[in-house]
């Protein structure tokens, strides 16, 4: 408990500076929502003539953007971009930072066995970004209802889009960990949180846009694509499943070579 | 009963040598020095017996139980002191001496403050804003506070003042009278020579002796310097003789055996001045280093 609170703490003002920019993100685009509704038959109009393989790399082109749903998923899109940069930086930074800062040599001379301190940490990291997902919801349910006008939406595929938030912040946090696990020192955790978000999302984008369906498989972004959910009220199961085998096999990845890891010294 | 029982620990990181084939005991009680140049190896060992790090072959035991096998058990009686001190810089010393006192099955408060009032560590301050000799100092008092039966110092001094290095010495000296065994690395022989009884000496990761310091200083080695016209050092190649050398018209040696072989020597000629005196732990260490 203690080592769990201690993260929590050490964690909770950047929890709080996430989950803060997401909600002013979402409740900002979605304050556009009502003009850009209006002029749904221009804006379409206009989408027809960008190139296909622009819209199909922003996913916009299954997308009807003068919809409630259809122009949240568009945001959710990049949402998913924040979530996964968050949870990618608390999966790297969550074991490196105490080898970087050689905090590791004072937690673990105490008498603690790793898995524990490795469980109250991503424990710690969980309960951190569930905040950040809690407060997603409640600015995506105040911001919908608040600029959707007269328009309606289906409630379903809404909540499974917020749903999915969970399993997605997962996949991130357990990846990073599991990656800095693998390599030998985690110098500075930025280039590799955005790499692997941003590698993600790219790979899922042009990856629409080349066709080419095997790459896109490895990434949790086509794993739990909005416009997917939108159109068909569903998860693509076997690609969410998927996800879930990501999460579970570099979650105990990480307590093997965790228990096995030579810390690094000062020198 | 020994506290520390080293089986042939080797530790090797990839190809890179941290130890090979160390062994040696520590006795329960004794302050015991482990001296070495940096990069020897001194600070591998200590990593190993806390389990920072996995050996490549052999065992640490302590109290008589596998390091790795019983490791949180085994470190709930053992105080580490690490050469580098780095804590986690947003929080308060009391917060963080709380939060390594949290970790022990016995209340540590009143044995916390008592340690911060005797290194004059104040509290309340942020640890971001502390000298690197304070540091250390929340570094020492985080290592002692739960009356830990093992001391485990990796260059301990290293930025006290000389006022603070006094109170700390006396501060290990007092756990050491309770009944606490210390395990002290170093590469400054004037505090082992100060503090321990024996002392094992190591070099590019082997232990090349282990003795008592007494042992060390005394029986051994006398340092022998014979001045004196038309002295040749051919003329002093005894056996257990050794860094011979010759600056200006005096000879000098360490000698190792029987004295009088050496005084018979030197009664047969004529010289101007001969002192035979006890060699500096500093020369026998530089001596083990050649």
């Amino acid at each position: 408990m203690n080592i769990f609170l201690q993260e929590f703490k050490m964690n909770f003002k950047s929890v709080v500076t996430w989950s803060l920019s997401i909600a002013v993100f979402i409740m900002f685009y979605m304050g556009v929502y009502p003009t850009f509704a209006a002029d749904a038959e221009l804006i379409n109009e206009m989408m027809a003539n960008f190139p296909p393989e622009l819209l199909m790399a922003f996913g916009m082109d299954q997308t009807d953007l003068s919809t409630v749903l259809g122009f949240f998923s568009f945001i959710f899109v990049l949402c998913q971009v924040m979530l996964a940069i968050q949870a990618a930086n608390y999966g790297f930074s969550i074991l490196s930072v105490e080898e970087r800062d050689l905090t590791a040599d004072f937690l673990l001379a105490k008498p603690v066995r790793r898995s524990r301190i490795l469980t109250s940490k991503l424990l710690a990291a969980l309960t951190g970004l569930t905040i950040t997902n809690a407060v997603v919801w409640i600015s995506s349910f105040t911001a919908v209802n608040l600029f959707r006008g007269e328009r309606t939406f289906e409630t379903q595929p809404f909540i499974l889009l917020l749903l999915s938030i969970a399993v997605f912040q997962l996949v991130f946090l357990a990846l990073g960990m599991f990656i800095s696990l693998l390599v030998k020192k985690v110098r500075n955790v930025t280039p590799y949180s955005m790499g692997l978000a941003f590698g993600m999302y790219v790979l899922s984008a042009f990856g629409d846009m080349l066709g080419d369906a095997k790459l896109e498989l490895i990434t949790p972004f086509k794993h739990f694509e909005p416009h997917f959910i939108v159109n068909n009220g569903n998860y693509d199961l076997p690609l969410a499943y998927l996800s879930v085998s990501f999460i579970v096999v570099a979650i105990v990845g990480s307590y093997v070579l965790y228990s096995k890891r030579n810390i690094a010294s000062a020198v | 009963m020994s506290v520390i029982e080293v089986n042939n620990l080797t530790k090797y990181y990839g190809k890179a040598r941290g130890i090979v084939d160390v062994s040696f005991n520590v006795e329960e009680g004794e302050i015991y020095g482990y001296i070495g140049p940096n990069g020897a190896g001194k600070s591998t060992t200590i990593r190993l017996f806390l389990s920072l790090i996995y050996p490549s072959d052999g065992e640490a035991k302590i109290f008589g139980k596998d390091c790795i096998q019983h490791g949180p058990e085994i470190r709930q009686d053992i105080g580490y002191l690490p050469s580098e001190v780095f804590y986690y810089d947003r929080m308060k010393v009391i917060d963080l001496l709380k939060y390594s006192a949290s970790f022990y099955d016995k209340d540590c408060t009143a044995r916390m403050h008592e340690l911060a009032e005797i290194m004059e560590l104040d509290l309340k301050r942020r640890i971001d804003d502390l000298s690197y000799g304070n540091k250390k100092k929340v570094g020492i008092v985080q290592g002692l506070l739960h009356q830990p039966k093992l001391i485990i110092l990796d260059e301990p001094t290293a930025g006290l003042d000389p006022l603070m290095q006094q109170k700390f010495f006396n501060l290990i000296r007092d756990e050491n009278e309770k009944g606490a065994t210390v395990f002290f690395s170093s590469h400054i022989l004037g505090e082992v020579q100060k503090m321990c009884r024996r002392v094992a000496i190591i070099r590019e990761g082997s232990v090349v002796k282990i003795e008592d310091i007494k042992t060390l200083q005394k029986d051994n080695y006398k340092k022998i310097r014979i001045a004196g016209d038309g002295l040749d050092e051919e003329q002093f190649k005894l056996e257990g003789v050794t860094n011979l050398h010759r600056d200006n018209s005096a000879v000098n040696f360490f000698y190792k055996g029987d004295i009088n072989k050496v005084t018979h020597l030197i009664g047969r000629r004529e010289i101007s001045d001969v002192t035979i005196e006890e060699p500096t732990l500093e020369e026998i260490f530089m001596h083990y280093y050649e």
